[in-house]
């Protein structure tokens, strides 16, 4: 009798996992629930570190901004680096320098209250207030009058460039023409901000102000912060009063912080998100080969490259430089060892800054010269040249970079490069300190002009970092951010940076591109340069 | 009793202190800084940071502010979450990692226990060499491993549970199962051995002389002093697991303290690692405390002194 229990226990078992095995995978997943319910799930990395757009630095935030905030001019729908009408419903320049934007009419925050010129003029007073402390402040210094209130030259801010000549009508005077300030005004340091808000919990400057926390953010994009829940998810829903609110086609986006790339993926093949930030570098190469209808891959706006310290002996040297340049294989690197549709970076300047621009493509491989340069600077055959360490900070794919260019200066100048990795505080320690000969260096453009990556090389500037400097560039910086002429300026900005390639204080690698994974049905969420996106048109279609 | 109590409460508001001390010391050590961006900001800007976050103090005064700040309980703004207070972090991360960690503990004793008892009670037969195979198997699988293969297994093969996030009722299964596993192992094998030199002892085998029962000896007599190493285990162990394992966390998404324990390292933002930090060293202080008293209660031979 005994093993009849046995058996029907046994049985009974079974049909029990069988049962929860049905149940558990016929569950609708949350992509799907979301697709029903219209919103958006989208992978942000990090936790964003403030909602504040005025104290945020960070790529997390910028997502979050594009979908809270709207500036004077807003990403266009078919293409989310060109331009469209904003908080702004048109503008004029005179001669690229005075700029006249005219608000939206019916323009409101999110509580009801009306949008004004005023809101912009205090916005701009705020992130410029010293004792704010605002990452980002510089970005406005094109503004005229900028930098001298934020160092306390100036102490009125009305002497700074910008008025409200009426409620709907906002006057921005820049120090010389910028023909390219629509596409800054993008940028979130640029956003109006809400004094209402703001002030209701504390003082202009306070950085520690509770005006972010979902009960009282008041905004003006076309979606409002509902829920933030730290480390969580940030949902946003819906902004009635935006003036463009029947073109908004989600109902809401949920922003993940998944900061590993791993568990990204991994979530995203669970169907937990529609869109990745990122994805793991070793898996790129079998999405791209297989062809995965979620893979996606889109050029930035970014460059990676080496700076030398030219403060230090033999890199002072241009011919070095040029010598360490030249044996560089750009191709192979991308080819080989990237694997993920980088462009080897032929100059300074990625492709698509301004169409009538002419990058000077001065950068290639080529070995005999270089052996020829080093020679002439007194290291024939590489004899005598000092140890030296190309500094990155820790990273797995740095390291693998790092290695293959110190293979090439050994293989082709026979010169000993070691690999030094610091964690990020001190790697950015150690290069404001110039205590480093080679270090890996990332920057990405802020605006579309080639003068976001060229005007940091300039003598002095905080950016620039490696010790270099000619009275010439700065010179032809100079007299481009003062000419109107858009061709003329053009010229003087390929003529810079045909000098720049030549001194090289930095030697270009490769030229950035966005790998991340999105599922069919969302339409409407296009490839950026500047990874602006213009939510408003992205829609759900399973 | 009490005696006992009140000086192991002074002893370990000390401890406390002292953990502020070399964690503050440290975190001025590295370099580097609270402002951690490769873009150049403004000199102006970077003052105004500083001295928001009395950066520009000397650092005995610095240190001296920390001390107010939790002697107080009036605690300090986390430098990377803007306008954060550190407690307001730990108060949301906490409770999340205490649920998975609570429930890990509760699965790594419901594992390891019965699975360690089982193994000395047959010494050297295949059962138990099969179940110590088992705990070394889960003792040396780093947690980085073992949590991808249950999120694969269960969550991208079967379906049966998400393979990440924290959203559905059921999201803490696969974290805890993981750390459950882990620690599942230590606890058989301590239970293992402790229980056998126990058996061994002369009054079980009194015990056994009076006639008591097999199962009396064991569960009774035996298993109340095998389970004071186990004990032991579980003060630091539960810290631990209550406040959040950095890498279940982060392969299983979980919003728990682990992840912020990482991050603030990271991030540079000395206040959140000082003030997790805090928080940890107290927690081992009051659960080694309880610890004790437990012991006393279980262990004649122990008496609890001042």
């Amino acid at each position: 009798m005994r093993w009849i229990f046995r058996i029907l226990f046994l049985a009974a078992c079974l049909s029990g996992i069988a049962w929860f095995h049905h149940v558990r995978t016929h569950r609708p997943t949350r992509v799907e629930e979301a697709n029903r319910a219209g919103i958006l799930l989208a992978g942000n990395g990090s936790e964003p570190a403030t909602l504040d757009p005025h104290l945020a630095s960070g790529q997390p935030e910028h997502l979050i901004f594009h979908a809270l905030f709207e500036g004077l001019i807003a990403p266009a729908p078919d293409n989310p680096d060109g331009d469209a009408p904003g908080a702004a419903a048109t503008w004029t320049s005179d001669h690229f320098t005075v700029w006249t934007f005219k608000l939206q009419p019916q323009g409101r925050w999110s509580d009801g209250t009306p949008l004004t010129a005023a809101d912009f003029v205090y916005s701009y007073q705020r992130i410029l207030t010293a004792q704010l402390g605002a990452d980002y402040a510089s970005m406005l210094y094109p503004m005229l009058n900028a930098e001298e209130f934020h160092t306390g030259k100036i102490k009125d801010f009305s002497q700074v460039g910008v008025k409200a000549l009426d409620p709907l009508t906002l006057q921005i005077t820049l120090k010389g023409p910028a023909p390219y300030l629509p596409s800054m005004l993008k940028h979130y340091a640029w956003f109006p901000l809400p004094k209402q808000a703001i002030e209701k919990f504390g003082k202009m400057t306070d950085r520690n102000t509770r005006w972010t926390r979902p009960a009282n953010m008041v905004c003006n994009g076309p979606f409002k912060l509902k829920s933030w829940q730290v480390n969580q998810a940030l949902e946003v829903e819906r902004n009635p009063q935006y003036w463009d609110a029947t073109t908004v086609k989600l109902n809401g986006i949920i922003f993940l912080p998944i900061s590993s790339d791993t568990t990204e993926e991994l979530a995203f093949n669970d169907g937990q998100l529609h869109v990745t930030l990122t994805m793991p570098l070793s898996k790129i190469p079998a999405y791209s080969e297989s062809k995965s209808p979620y893979y996606h891959n889109d050029p930035l706006l970014s460059v990676y490259m080496y700076r030398c310290n030219t403060k230090k002996k033999p890199f002072d040297n241009p011919l070095v430089r040029r010598a360490l340049a030249l044996a560089i294989d750009r191709e192979s690197i991308t080819r080989n060892i990237l694997r993920a549709g980088q462009q080897p970076a032929t100059g300074l300047t990625p492709p698509g800054c301004n169409a009538d621009y002419k990058v000077p493509n001065i950068m290639r491989f080529d070995p005999a010269e270089a052996r020829r340069l080093l020679a002439e600077a007194g290291f024939p055959d590489g004899k005598g040249f000092p140890p030296f360490d190309i500094l990155i900070n820790t990273s797995e794919s740095h390291r693998s970079l790092a290695q293959a260019v110190q293979a090439m200066w050994k293989e082709h100048l026979h010169i000993p490069a070691g690999v030094l990795n610091q964690d990020w505080g001190v790697y950015l320690e150690s290069q404001r300190k110039f205590d480093y000969q080679i270090a890996r260096f990332g920057w990405v453009g802020d605006y579309l002009d080639p003068s976001t990556f060229l005007a940091i090389w300039q003598t002095g500037d905080g950016n620039n970092n490696t010790g270099w400097g000619s009275k010439r560039y700065d010179e032809l910086i100079r007299q481009s951010f003062l000419e109107a002429d858009s061709g003329k300026r053009l010229q003087l900005l390929s003529e810079a940076e045909t000098l720049l390639l030549n001194e090289v204080p930095m030697l270009p690698i490769y030229w950035y591109t966005h790998s991340y994974l999105m599922r069919p049905e969302v339409k409407g969420l296009l490839p950026s340069l500047l990874q602006h996106r213009c939510y408003k048109a992205v829609e759900l279609r399973p | 009793m009490i005696r006992f109590i009140v000086s192991r409460i002074v002893q370990g508001i000390i401890v406390i202190f002292a953990v502020i001390t070399i964690t503050f010391t440290l975190s001025k050590m590295v370099p580097g800084g609270a402002v951690r961006n490769e873009r150049f900001i403004t000199e102006e800007a970077r003052k105004a940071q500083d001295e928001y976050y009395g950066l520009n103090k000397p650092w005995i005064v610095q240190l001296g502010l920390q001390f107010k700040h939790y002697a107080t309980l009036d605690l300090p703004e986390s430098y990377h979450y803007k306008g954060r207070g550190v407690d307001e972090i730990i108060a949301s991360g906490f409770p999340i990692s205490a649920a998975v960690g609570g429930a890990a503990l509760l699965i790594a004793l419901a594992v390891g226990v019965p699975l360690g008892a089982y193994a000395a009670l047959r010494p050297n037969t295949l059962e138990d060499r099969t179940s110590t195979v088992a705990a070394t198997l889960g003792i040396c699988t780093p947690s980085m491993v073992l949590g991808p293969l249950i999120a694969l297994l269960f969550g991208l093969k079967l379906r049966w549970f998400n393979a990440s996030g924290w959203f559905d009722a059921s999201d803490w299964v696969l974290p805890a199962l993981t750390l459950g596993i882990i620690y599942s192992a230590y606890i058989a094998r301590l239970t293992r051995g402790s229980l056998r030199e126990t058996l061994a002892q002369e009054f079980i085998r009194t015990a056994r002389a009076k006639g008591a029962s097999e199962s009396s000896v064991v569960f009774l007599h035996a298993m109340k002093l095998a389970c004071l190493p186990v004990l032991n285990f579980l003060g630091p162990a539960a810290a631990g697991l209550l406040t959040g394992s950095f890498i279940v966390e982060t392969v299983f998404q979980l919003p728990g303290l682990g992840q912020f324990f990482i991050s603030a390292a990271t991030n540079g933002d000395h206040q959140l690692t000082i003030a997790i930090s805090v928080f940890y060293a107290a927690l081992i202080v009051s659960f080694n405390l309880l610890v004790d008293i437990l012991q006393a209660a279980l262990n004649p031979r122990i008496r609890l002194q001042a």
